[in-house]
């Protein structure tokens, strides 16, 4: 039976955890075949969103309070709801409230979106074969068994397998550009038995099942098989990868195509392959945490020294419960345990607010609203492109200001992946097609044979078999019509709408070189290429054989046959895959021209051919058709006839192709490195051309002494000695100079790149048989590369690109590392480094998906780092330090009144200026800093590049700072405390004799502390637009009309009113006035003091910057006028010493 | 699960192309705002000792004279204070102070002899001083029922939960409830001018304006109007400590009776230290130039109900008068003085800075 005839994949049989069995077109099978079980499978419904209308608000809780402060903040509130707590339930609980609401509102609004997106993909129409009839489906109603019918251009449902197309081999063409980020097309077979069933008619007559595989998440692996009954004799046919169609993949030159439906819904392997990104946090994110556990030491430690002093106090039972102050009853009966757990509690529950609820929110909402400004910016758009800069997520936005390491790939990023056929030399004689050589000066162009002063008819014998070669030896398409993805090239721009369609940029560039000097490829016809020749001839050759492309090989070979009968071999691939092989030519010309090229950066490719007699071309057959039909390695046997086929070549000549840098390219490396960051490029390509590209892109100097660490180098002496070697030359140079290459900017000493290839690499990250030796070669390396101001990291694959940022991530000094790349080979470090960064580039939009922020050229960068990275960075530091200061300052006034209350918990403050002082007093003025605040011009930030290094390694968020706002607070808080307190003891301040009580004590000391806290602010804001003046302004004047309203009124809702009044009583006391300034005044005193002095003693960079730029802004006029003004000042001040 | 994890964004330019795919991209250039591009107009200051040394010479110039205002200011005042606790064995009210518990039904009395060397021009404050006694703790400040005393007659029936234990008596609700109210201040202080000829004349003290106005006329309010407090006040007890209950406070003026006796409210603003004082008593300016205190000896007579000592407490009867600011207090005053001092030094020293260091800088960023 078919396992008998089909021994290769029952083999594999035993391995299948399980399978699925597919009724094509839900037509059982004929009976006596073995009996499979139906299975149920899901429907072709894509589920994104997380949550349904009945399910959001117990789910979305759920979430959000497994959020560690949102939390702590329900566990304050239940205890403030359970036990008699000095502040009510409402203070904590309505921001919290806030906090939940604002949250599970955006959410909500997200997962909105992602139903509608849901909807319109699942509602969008199918065709689908049903009774010979082709009929419109909703996509989500599709099922597993389902005939498909798929046009050219339409995206593929589910997974398919194809069964037929509109091409009679039964073949299609597919990109799978939003799958792995490939735009090339790839070629699918149908399966063979069914091919020819291609109307809809013919398609429902296929009586067959498939058997195959669960879905699992692998794009390439696919193994199944497909019974068809043919008069009820069941044939098996083996099913692979290239009979599946992928949903998400998009249907190329081809009409159309019926396939049948494996996989549906969210058992797609595209959906399969949507795994969450890990969550990537920032450094100020982990600072932040940091801090928070500082201050949660500090909650716990007052709670509990409050406690411990307060029933030291309360030891005397006169002081505990003294006449006029009795508990009830039941509090005496409870247990002295009990009641120090509860007063611990109450303490805790007084203090709490030192640990900001609404900072978490504050910080969301500023990297939310904040990530607009970099969608908005207008410098990031590219308007070829027609795209801005696109924020994927928010949460990275101040880690931009961080970066120390820049990680880029080369094709598409630094470059345009954009081919441009430069020239070509055929025997050492170089031709550069006219048309690019339009109004450029070629730079030794002295020492160049142009096309039209060719040589000798030998030579132009060459000549031209180069140009058919090279309009023969490939695997270019031609497109007729204009809708094409992917990459457009008019034939005759304006004549005809015909495009070259290929997987290689370099291909298409080639060709249509050719076409430029006279030679035309035209169009594959029945086996047949035709190409137009200079004198308007069409030439037609049979297409015998096409050897294709890999990576291993580096080279292709195409057989054909001239009208004349001759067989030729058209050779084409990189040099060092080429010269081995070539047995004639003029090998020496031609290689000193590709390495010329090579230094300047272009692509070269070699080409070769050999003309093969009827006998050998028989042999070659032989050889080629064994190889294919060998079950058992296929590929190794199909390389060694290749191997066999492509030798005795004659050399021709080669081809340049240049792949220009992008735009600004130069400058914005440039600029990085000023800033301090290192920059690595990352590539596949070879060596030569890499180096080159890192010289014209200025990573590599003139004066860069190049350290290689390469297969070649590693070759003569051991990878141990290389390396021992390498580090001591390194170390030699920058043993005492450490310190001097890292501020120095000119970096007069010599600077050091190093090259390192992917063998090399593997060979150095090799985990190591000897233990300690290899850690030993990995420290090495590292140790090299931090010396090295660049470094070039040639022949990577996907994976070692990100291995390589993880090393740096997991070195010592833990840098911050960003990734920019945009194919889908960057992906994996993208994912990697701390921040992503995607180009939209040409190949597909993979790794601008995977980025966490995109922009559409590599020059965006430099803005996005030096200037949106620096703000963010100033702004949320200046976020955190200053949620933290102010609370130090809210809270610690109340910690001292408890030595003043008897350690009773008496809050100090009313209910209302507890709750509302972090969610409205303070709040916005902060929020809108740290959205608007802007230290210095941000084209001075463009323009200077080494203020980056200000704020480099978290500067500001580190301890000392930290400390310094601590204290700060402290300082403010014992200033208002005392202030008040002295003004209170046991006198009067009101002009009638009235006494005030405590209440207008804690309204004093909050009053200064919103006006101290909001000047504060004002203190350190650079950039007074108006929106700033009317937020601080608004606040206080809000905070003000608040008062007097809380205090004006008899609330009825109340049960309390002993705010009744309070703020206009104090206000109308003189005192009160002078002590809220003099209070205010005394607490700014030392910050002003420290900015002023460090700005003059220590200035940093910015600093110096800022001053200068102030000081050429305001001119020589102001500058007199306060000089006059000091003498004025020092001339009062004298006369007032002398008397 | 995979469900969730995965992101319909991913999904765009490919089913929903038309939405956001190449279609929009002409659309998508940005707005060129001012505030899209953080462009805005903006007033950029910098605090660098050049800019900052005006505003330490002006904060200087002008604390300076303020602080010397108020402490001039302050130290006109007068102010005399007598302890009368009566913890020492050879204080007049000694006896008292030994005999006096707070559920004591006998009035004690006592006599304090005291001299004033100047006399008191202008209004006097009579205050009385309360010192470690806490009415700023926690279960004594909650300890009232608000509504109560706004005269709401469902929680004069009913007082809040918050007045534990010091809300009913026996079955009846107590008004004015809780531990405040309870506790009010119970002593009388009468003063009588000793003159030349040894007579006494009692000073004549004016029991009005010693509130906030507002407190008295509409925090607190008697329930159902000032007519007829005892029958308002019918069904409700009086607090445990007090001799009389609230509707006799002041029988003689109907203004001053129930919860708006003035003393009463006094009380009820709970002061923030444990050391504090209360208005008890204004004595008016005499017409004409005689000092309102003239000097010379005076007797306090006071009816001593309030026991302090077994909490370590001290009673004070303060006289003073009262400036624009207040009462006696040098703190401001130095305190002004002080920090602007400190400014004007400070503004000195930046002056130095400025001119050593702030000069180096800017001419090395702008040459010349």
């Amino acid at each position: 039976m078919p396992c008998s005839k089909l021994k290769g994949i029952c083999v594999g049989e035993e391995n299948w955890v399980d399978s699925r069995t597919i009724y094509i077109g839900h037509k059982e099978p004929p009976p006596g075949t073995e009996a499979f079980i139906q299975q149920r499978f899901p429907d072709n419904r894509i589920v994104s969103s997380k949550y349904t209308f009945w399910n959001f608000i117990p789910k979305n809780m759920f979430e959000q309070f497994r959020r560690v402060a949102n939390f702590y903040f329900l566990i304050i509130f239940l205890v403030q709801l359970i036990i008699d707590t000095p502040t009510s339930p409402v203070t904590s609980g309505l921001p919290l409230f806030f906090v939940i609401t604002v949250t599970a509102i955006k959410q909500g609004y997200e997962d909105w979106l992602r139903h509608k997106a849901d909807n319109a993909v699942n509602q969008c129409p199918v065709h689908v074969v049903q009774h010979g009839k082709v009929t419109r489906k909703q996509s989500r109603k599709l099922r597993v068994g389902d005939v498909v019918l798929v046009k050219e251009d339409e995206t593929f449902p589910c997974d398919l397998v194809l069964l037929a197309s509109s091409r009679d081999d039964g073949t299609c063409f597919v990109t799978t550009a939003s799958l792995d980020g490939e735009s090339s097309h790839k070629t699918y077979y149908a399966v063979q038995d069914t091919k020819a069933y291609n109307t809809e008619k013919e398609v429902d007559t296929i009586h067959a099942t498939i058997e195959c595989e669960q879905p699992q998440p692998d794009l390439y692996k696919f193994v199944g098989r497909i019974n068809i009954y043919m008069n009820n004799e069941p044939v098996a046919r083996p099913l692979g990868s290239e009979n599946l169609l992928l949903r998400g993949a998009t249907l190329k030159n081809t009409e159309y195509i019926y396939a049948v439906a494996i996989y549906t819904g969210m058992e797609t392997k595209m959906a399969l392959n949507y795994q969450s990104k890990s969550q990537k946090r920032s450094a100020v994110e982990k600072s932040m945490n940091a801090y928070l556990v500082v201050y949660l030491c500090i909650l716990i430690s007052k709670a509990v020294i409050n406690t411990a002093l307060k029933y030291v106090w309360q030891s005397d039972p006169n002081r505990d419960e003294p006449f006029y102050n009795q508990r009830t009853e039941a509090e005496r009966q409870r247990h002295i345990l009990i009641r120090a757990f509860t007063d611990f509690l109450a303490f805790m529950v007084l203090f709490n607010y030192i640990i900001p609820v609404s900072m978490y929110v504050t910080v969301e909402m500023q990297k939310f609203l904040g990530s607009y400004f970099i969608m908005w910016d207008d410098e990031m758009f590219d308007e070829e492109l027609g795209e801005r800069a696109v924020v994927n997520t928010s949460d990275l936005n101040e880690e931009l200001g961080q970066v120390e390491y820049v990680f880029t790939d080369k094709t598409g990023t630094l470059t345009e992946n954009n081919m441009e056929f430069i020239e070509c030399c055929v025997d050492g004689h170089v031709y550069v097609p006219h048309a690019i050589c339009n109004g450029q000066v070629m730079p030794d162009a002295a020492g160049m044979d142009m096309i039209d002063s060719s040589p000798g008819p030998e030579a132009r014998e060459h000549e031209e078999l180069f140009f058919r070669a090279l309009c023969l030896c490939h695997t270019v398409q031609v497109k007729e019509e204009e809708t094409v993805d992917g990459i457009k090239h008019g034939i005759h721009q304006g004549k005809s709408t015909s495009f070259y369609i290929s997987s290689s940029p370099d291909e298409v560039a080639l060709v249509e070189g050719m076409k430029r000097l006279g030679f035309t490829y035209l169009r594959l016809n029945d086996g047949q290429m035709e190409i137009l020749n200079r004198e308007n001839e069409v030439e037609k050759f049979d297409l015998l054989d096409v050897l294709t492309f890999d990576s291993v090989r580096r080279r292709m070979s195409v057989i054909v046959r001239a009208s004349t009968g001759e067989v030729y071999l058209f050779c084409k691939g990189a040099d060092s895959s080429i010269f081995p092989r070539v047995i004639s030519g003029k090998v020496d010309q031609v290689r000193a021209r590709v390495e010329q090229n090579a230094v300047e950066g272009l692509r070269t490719l070699c080409v070769a051919y050999r003309r093969l007699s009827p006998d050998q071309y028989q042999e070659v057959c032989q050889l080629l058709s064994r190889a294919r039909l060998a079950l058992q390695d296929r590929d190794k046997r199909l390389a060694e006839a290749y191997d066999l086929i492509e030798k005795d070549l004659i050399l021709l000549g080669a081809t340049a192709v240049e792949d220009r840098l992008q735009e600004k390219a130069a400058d914005t490396i440039e600029s990085l490195h000023k800033a301090g960051i290192k920059v690595w490029v990352l590539t596949g390509d070879k060596m030569e051309t890499a180096a080159a590209t890192c010289y014209a892109s200025k990573l590599f100097h003139r004066n860069t002494q190049i350290l290689e660490l390469t297969t070649k180098r590693t070759e003569e002496q051991s990878l141990h000695d290389v390396l021992f070697d390498l580090s001591r030359t390194v170390l030699r140079q920058h043993g005492g100079m450490t310190r001097d290459t890292f501020s120095g900017l000119s970096g007069d000493c010599t600077d050091y790149g190093l090259i390192i290839d992917g063998a090399t690499l593997t060979a150095v990250m090799r985990p190591g048989q000897e233990g300690s030796n290899s850690g030993n070669y990995k420290e090495k390396f590292l140790e090299i590369c931090r010396n090295c101001s660049a470094v070039l990291c040639c022949r990577m694959a996907p994976l070692q690109k990100a291995q390589i940022v993880k090393l740096i991530k997991a070195s010592e000094e833990h840098p911050i590392t960003l990734a920019i790349g945009d194919g889908a080979n960057d992906v994996s470090m993208i994912l990697e480094a701390h921040v992503g960064i995607g180009v939209m580039g040409k190949e597909g939009r993979q790794a601008v998906r995977n980025s966490d922020y995109a922009i559409p050229k590599f020059k965006h960068l430099k803005k996005m780092l030096l200037v949106h990275g620096h703000y963010y960075y100033i702004r949320i530091s200046e976020l955190v330090q200053y949620f933290f200061y102010k609370n130090v300052c809210f809270i610690f006034p109340q910690f001292l009144y408890q030595f003043f209350c008897g350690f009773s918990q008496q809050p100090l403050y009313d209910t209302a200026y507890l709750t509302l002082y972090n969610i409205s007093f303070t709040s916005l003025p902060i929020l809108l800093y740290s959205l608007m605040e802007q230290h210095i011009n941000m084209d001075i930030l463009k323009k200077d590049p080494c203020l980056y290094r200000d704020i480099a390694k978290n500067s500001l968020l580190r301890w000392p700072s930290f400390i310094y706002w601590t204290v700060l607070g402290v300082y403010d808080a014992i200033v208002m405390f005392f202030g008040a307190y002295f003004l209170f003891d046991n006198t009067t301040f009101t002009s009638n004799g009235q006494m005030f009580g405590n209440w207008t004590f804690g309204t004093l000391v909050f009053t200064v502390l919103v006006f101290t806290v909001t000047f504060k602010l004002a203190l350190d804001t650079h950039y007074w637009t108006w929106i700033n003046h009317f937020v601080i302004w608004g606040s206080l004047i809000f905070f003000v009309v608040f008062s007097l309203l809380w205090g004006g009124i008899i609330w009825p809702f109340l049960n309390y009113q002993r705010m009744y009044y309070v703020f206009m009583q104090m206000l109308s006391s003189g005192p009160a006035w002078f002590s809220i300034i003099l209070l205010i005044t005394a607490s700014l005193l030392p910050d002003v003091l420290k900015k002023v002095i460090w700005r003059a003693l220590w200035p940093t960079t910015t600093e110096r910057i800022q001053v200068g730029t102030n000081a050429g802004r305001n001119g020589e006029l102001l500058y007199k006028i306060k000089k006059i003004f000091f003498l004025i000042v020092l001339w009062v001040f004298w006369n007032n010493c002398c008397n | 699960m995979m469900a969730s994890s995965y992101n319909a964004k991913e999904e765009d330019g490919h089913h929903s192309g038309a939405s956001s795919g190449a279609g929009a991209a002409k659309n998508r250039k940005p707005d060129n705002t001012a505030f899209k591009q953080q462009r805005l107009p903006a007033w950029q200051p910098i605090l660098t000792a050049g800019s900052v040394l005006p505003a330490f010479f002006v904060i200087g110039l002008i604390f300076i004279p303020i602080g010397i205002g108020l402490y001039v200011t302050s130290n006109n005042i007068r102010e005399f204070e007598i302890d009368y606790t009566g913890e020492s064995s050879n204080s007049p009210c000694y006896s008292c102070a030994k005999n006096v518990t707070w559920n004591s039904t006998e009035p004690c009395f006592c006599t304090v002899n005291f001299t004033l060397e100047r006399p008191f021009e202008s209004n006097v404050f009579m205050y009385y001083g309360l010192s470690n006694f806490y009415q700023n703790h926690r279960r004594y400040v909650k300890s009232r029922d608000d509504r109560q005393l706004n005269g709401d007659p469902s929680s004069l029936r009913n007082p809040s939960k918050e007045c534990e234990p010091y809300r009913t008596s026996g079955d009846l609700p107590i008004a004015p409830c809780g531990a405040i109210a309870n506790s009010l201040f119970n002593d009388s202080l009468v003063l009588y001018y000793i003159d030349s000829n040894n007579s006494q004349s009692e000073v004549p003290l004016v029991k009005k304006g010693i509130a906030w106005w507002t407190d008295k006329h509409v925090k607190f309010k008697n329930p159902g109007g000032n007519s007829n407090l005892t029958a308002a006040f019918q069904g409700t007890a009086k607090p445990v400590n007090w001799r009389k209950a609230v509707y006799e406070l002041d029988p003689s003026d109907p203004e001053n009776n129930g919860f708006i006796n003035e003393d009463f409210i006094v009380w009820m603003r709970t002061a923030a230290l444990p050391t504090f004082r209360k208005l008890y008593r204004i004595i008016q300016k005499k017409p004409g130039a005689t000092p309102t205190l003239p000097s010379g000896n005076y007797v306090l007579h006071i009816t001593y109900n309030y026991p302090v000592l077994s909490f370590d407490g001290r009673k004070r009867m303060i006289l003073s008068t009262i400036s624009w600011m207040g009462g006696k207090n040098p703190f401001l005053g130095i305190a002004y003085i002080t920090v602007g001092s400190i400014c004007f030094f400070l503004g000195v020293v930046l002056l130095i800075i400025h001119h050593k260091y702030d000069n180096r800088n800017t001419s090395a960023d702008i040459p010349s």
